[in-house]
Order: C-alpha cells, then structure tokens, then sequence
C-alpha cells in the first residue's frame, strides 16, 4: 500500500521539480518561476474567490454531473433492455456522441441564455453519452442464469431493477462514469470562458487578459489538483460501489 | 403432481435447427423423489426448463398442481446447472437467500427466521456474511440450495446440481438432499447424467434417449427409504438396478445409430 502511494507520486513529484528547477531563473514574463506562482496560490484562490468563483464552477460540476448520472444510466436501462427501442436509438446515439460538446456551447447559449442552465447543460451534454451507452451495454450483457433466476423466484419490479439491472451494470456504468468525469471538468472550464461572470474558468480567462500571468498558471495549477481530488474522490466511491466486481477479479487472478 | 405430455422442443436458431427433445410424456406424484437421467446434450436442461416455465415447449403441455405452465408456476423452485452464475456477487449470502422472500413482501422477522434455517440446513450456519465468490463451488451450491429451501417450495426442479464437485462434497449433498427432501416433503425432480447418482437418490428413475428425446424407460427403484453411502452402494439390489439403468440407457444410444 505505502509502496504503491510512493510510486504514484514519483512522477508528479519529479516534473514539479523539473519545473520548479528549469523556471527558477526565468525572466520570460509568460513563463513566470513556479516558486512565483506558488507564491500567489493562496493569495489568488483562497480569499474570496474560493466562494465567488471556485465554489460556483464546483456547484455546476456537481448538479451537471448528477443529473447526467441519473438521465443517462435510467435512459440506458431503458433502451439496453428493449431490442426494438436499441435498434432504432442507437445509430442516432452514436451521432450525438459523435459531436464534440464545445460545440453545442453556442447553440446552448441561444437556448438557455449564458446563465447557470446552460453551463450546466453544456456539462450534462458532454458527461451524458458515455455513461448512457456504456449503461445500454451493461444492461444487454446482463447473465442469462440471472435472469432466470430472477423470474423464477419471482423478483420484480424495484428488486428486479435495481439487483438484476443496475447492479450487473455497474462495471459498466462506473467506466463510464469515470470518463464522464473527465469530461465534466473540462467542459465546467470551457462552459465559463464563452460568457461568464464567475468561476474558475472565467477568472483564469480575466488573468490572462489582464496579463497577471502568476495568477493565470496558478489556476492552470489549481484545475489540475481538482481533477486530481476528484479522481481520487471517484476511486473511493468506486471502491465502495464495485467492491464485489474487483473480488471477484482478484479470486481468479488467484486461481 | 407434476405432468409432462407430449412434450416437444425445437430450437430454431439462425437458420440450425436442433430438436433437443422428441416426445417426452411422464408425471411425478405429488412429494415424489423422481430423478431424471440421460446422456449430456440429450436435452435434460432444455426439460427442465420447460417445466420451469422458462422456455415455451414447441408442442405438448406441462401441468405443474393443477395448472398448465405459461410461466413460471407458483410454489416452484428451480437450483440451475450454473449454480454460481446464478447467484447474485454483489450480495452477501444471507442476502442472496433472502432477495425471493423479500421479493414475495415476507416480514422481516419470519425472513431472518427462514434464512438462517435454510443456511443451518446445508452447513453454512457460520457463511452468513461471505461473499458467493468467496466460497469453493461446493459451498456455493449449497447456497443455491439454501435459497431453493428457503422458497420453501411445493415442487423442486435440480439441474445437475453436483456435476462440477468433488466426490466427497458430492457424496456430503446427495445425503443433504435427500434428507431435506424427507423433512419438507417437497416434490423434487432431480437431473444428472450419472447414473449411480440417479438411482442412489430417487425413488424413481425416468432414464431418457439421446436427442431427440424420449423416454426410454420409468424405472421404479426399490431400495429402502434409509439410504447410506456405504450400505446402500454396496447392497445387491443397487447394483443390479444401475446395471438394468445402464443397460436400458446403452440400448437407446444403440437405437439411434
Ligand atoms: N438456446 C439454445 N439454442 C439452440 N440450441 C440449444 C439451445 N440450448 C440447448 N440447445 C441444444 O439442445 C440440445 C440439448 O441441450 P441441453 O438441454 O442443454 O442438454 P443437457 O442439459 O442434457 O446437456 C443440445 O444439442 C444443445 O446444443
Ligand atoms: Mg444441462
């Protein structure tokens, strides 16, 4: 255990030194010293901005996120179970997927304005496909004793769904969930630099502009610890969830 | 009273057509111990799954109590050939035991009071808490067990419940089943493809050709109801009705070619 957290960080700790090393002297104004940036780190993010900006864009992650958890794994279940329903949706959800998100920001913003709605559409127009398709996946690879099982000892209805359905799935939609996630973050970010008055995004772009370049690589720094937390955070909820899936796996490795 | 008539089975799938069972007809009575052997792809699963009311036969009928099968019938328990696929992984053991009671809107009390019975019963009073994949295949077999005594079915349909366990572990079930049989006085029919087992086990044994299926004889099997692995496996008449089974079952492969 000790030894893998050790490996995990080695790389992270060795290019922040090859970063800190190699910018140490550096005089370029758009590659400022990391010690620079890190000196502005908590001055930046850790005033008012952690409420004004850094919580708002967390918010809109979360609500985005969920709501595509929720549409995309009930909407997979949907269409995984019924053949007649995957036959005719599944060429048109692969289109959708197709699309790459950012492009829908424009279109987005027409319908539902550049407040929050849209931002957190953009995030629930990205995060949604992965998981949707991976659902509809897990749900046509359900195992057929199972589902004999389930019929002849009578679970239906809520038992059905959630043991036979959503718990077979869960590999599946986990995987896809994980992808989505990324996915979020990145859009959470592109969602605030088309029009916005607050998030991180936003103010990475207002750094820029106002040419406060330490301030700028500090939130460059500060998206990638978030995407660090939150992966982290996923492993987690991950471990609980699919405890069973990674036993089983470890018993055959065994054998 | 369990009723097989006429029963045919034709898989038509992709263009190959494969007619698993021929013309089948037998009945079981009610809290009879019948066993039900054959050769392996003559078409013993594809039986039994019709008389689950898993899969629509393609002609003849099943009267499972009185009532012709369309479905899975009531009071009907079913321990499949792929016990371990057919247990849920994500649940623990007791869990897995209890889902087709809470499904049928059991109390709580009476549930906890069935479980741990059932788990008693086939020796896993102390598993409650595993995970199915945690235990060996002859241990996850007797959850599935479990599970069907929990039901506490009318009629017990087994596919080939001890093909993948070691001898030991075999012999250990064989007597279980037959001793939870005797408690609860279920109607049980059993499938295996071999043939000692058939007859150790049941009071009757409907022996099958190879597909397509038919029967090809009923044989009532007179050993005395207190079975021992040791005795009854060395007592005269057991021999000689696995010989007559054996011989029965040689001459109906001999038939078909
Ligand atoms: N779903 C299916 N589709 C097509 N053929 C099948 C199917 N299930 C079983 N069969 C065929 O039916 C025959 C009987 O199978 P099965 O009932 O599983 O036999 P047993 O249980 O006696 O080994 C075999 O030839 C098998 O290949
Ligand atoms: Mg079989």
């Amino acid at each position: 255990m000790i030894k893998r957290i050790l490996l995990a960080v080695t790389m992270p700790v060795v290019l922040l030194a090859v970063w800190w090393f190699a910018s140490a002297g550096s005089t370029d104004f758009y590659f400022p010293p990391l010690r620079r940036i890190l000196e502005t780190f908590p001055e930046t993010w850790f005033g008012p901005r952690m409420v004004d900006d850094v919580l708002p864009s967390l918010a809109r992650l979360a609500i985005g996120y969920a709501a595509a958890l929720c549409v995309g794994i009930a909407l997979g279940m949907l269409i995984g179970a019924n053949r007649t329903l995957r036959a005719v949706v599944e060429p048109l959800l692969e289109f959708l997927r197709a699309v790459p998100p950012p492009v829908l920001v424009p279109i987005l913003m027409l319908m539902a304005g550049i407040g929050d709605l849209m931002k957190v559409l953009v995030i629930v127009s990205g995060c949604l496909w992965p998981i949707l398709l991976n659902t509809v996946e897990g749900v046509r690879a359900v195992d057929e004793v199972l589902t004999d099982t389930c019929r002849s000892y009578r679970i239906r209805g809520r038992l059905r769904v959630w043991h036979l359905m959503v718990r077979s799935a869960s590999p599946q939609i986990v995987a896809g969930a994980r992808q989505a996630l990324s996915i979020g973050i990145i859009l959470m970010v592109i969602s605030e630099m088309f029009a916005a008055s607050s998030g991180i995004g936003f103010t990475v772009i207002q750094f820029k502009d106002g040419f406060r370049i330490p301030q700028m690589w500090s939130g460059v720094l500060l998206l990638g610890l978030l995407g660090v937390l939150l992966a982290l955070l996923f492993r987690l909820v991950e471990r609980r969830v699919l405890g069973w899936y990674h036993g089983i796996r470890a018993v055959q490795k065994e054998r | 009273m369990l009723t097989v008539k006429g029963l045919s089975k034709t898989y038509d799938a992709k263009g190959r057509r494969v007619e698993a069972i021929g013309d089948v007809s037998f009945d079981v009575a009610d809290g009879e111990f019948v066993c039900v052997v054959g050769p392996s792809g003559c078409g013993k699963t594809t039986l039994l799954r019709c008389i689950a009311g898993l899969l629509p036969p393609t002609s003849g009928e099943i009267v499972v109590e009185g009532r012709k099968v369309d479905g899975p019938p009531d009071g009907l328990a079913v321990v499949f050939q792929e016990y371990g696929r057919s247990l849920f992984p994500w649940l623990r053991v007791r869990d897995n035991v209890d889902l087709p009671l809470r499904a049928a809107g059991m109390g709580k009390a009476k549930r906890r009071e069935l479980v741990t019975e059932a788990l008693d019963a086939v020796g896993l009073a102390d598993a409650h808490a595993a995970y199915p994949w945690q235990l060996s295949g002859g241990m996850q077999q007797r959850v599935a067990i479990a599970r069907a005594i929990a039901y506490q079915p009318r009629v017990l349909l087994m596919d080939e419940p001890f093909a993948a366990v070691d001898a030991q572990t075999r012999a250990d079930l064989e007597d279980l089943i037959r001793s939870v049989w005797q408690r609860l006085g279920v109607t049980l029919l059993f499938v295996t493809h071999d043939i000692d087992e058939s007859v150790y086990l049941g009071q009757r044994v409907v022996m099958l050709s190879s597909s397509p299926t038919t029967v090809a004889e009923d044989l009532a099997i007179d050993l005395p109801a207190a079975r021992d692995q040791l005795a009854t496996r060395s007592d005269p008449r057991f021999t000689e009705l696995r010989g007559q089974v054996y011989a029965q079952i040689q001459k109906a492969k001999q038939e078909r070619t």
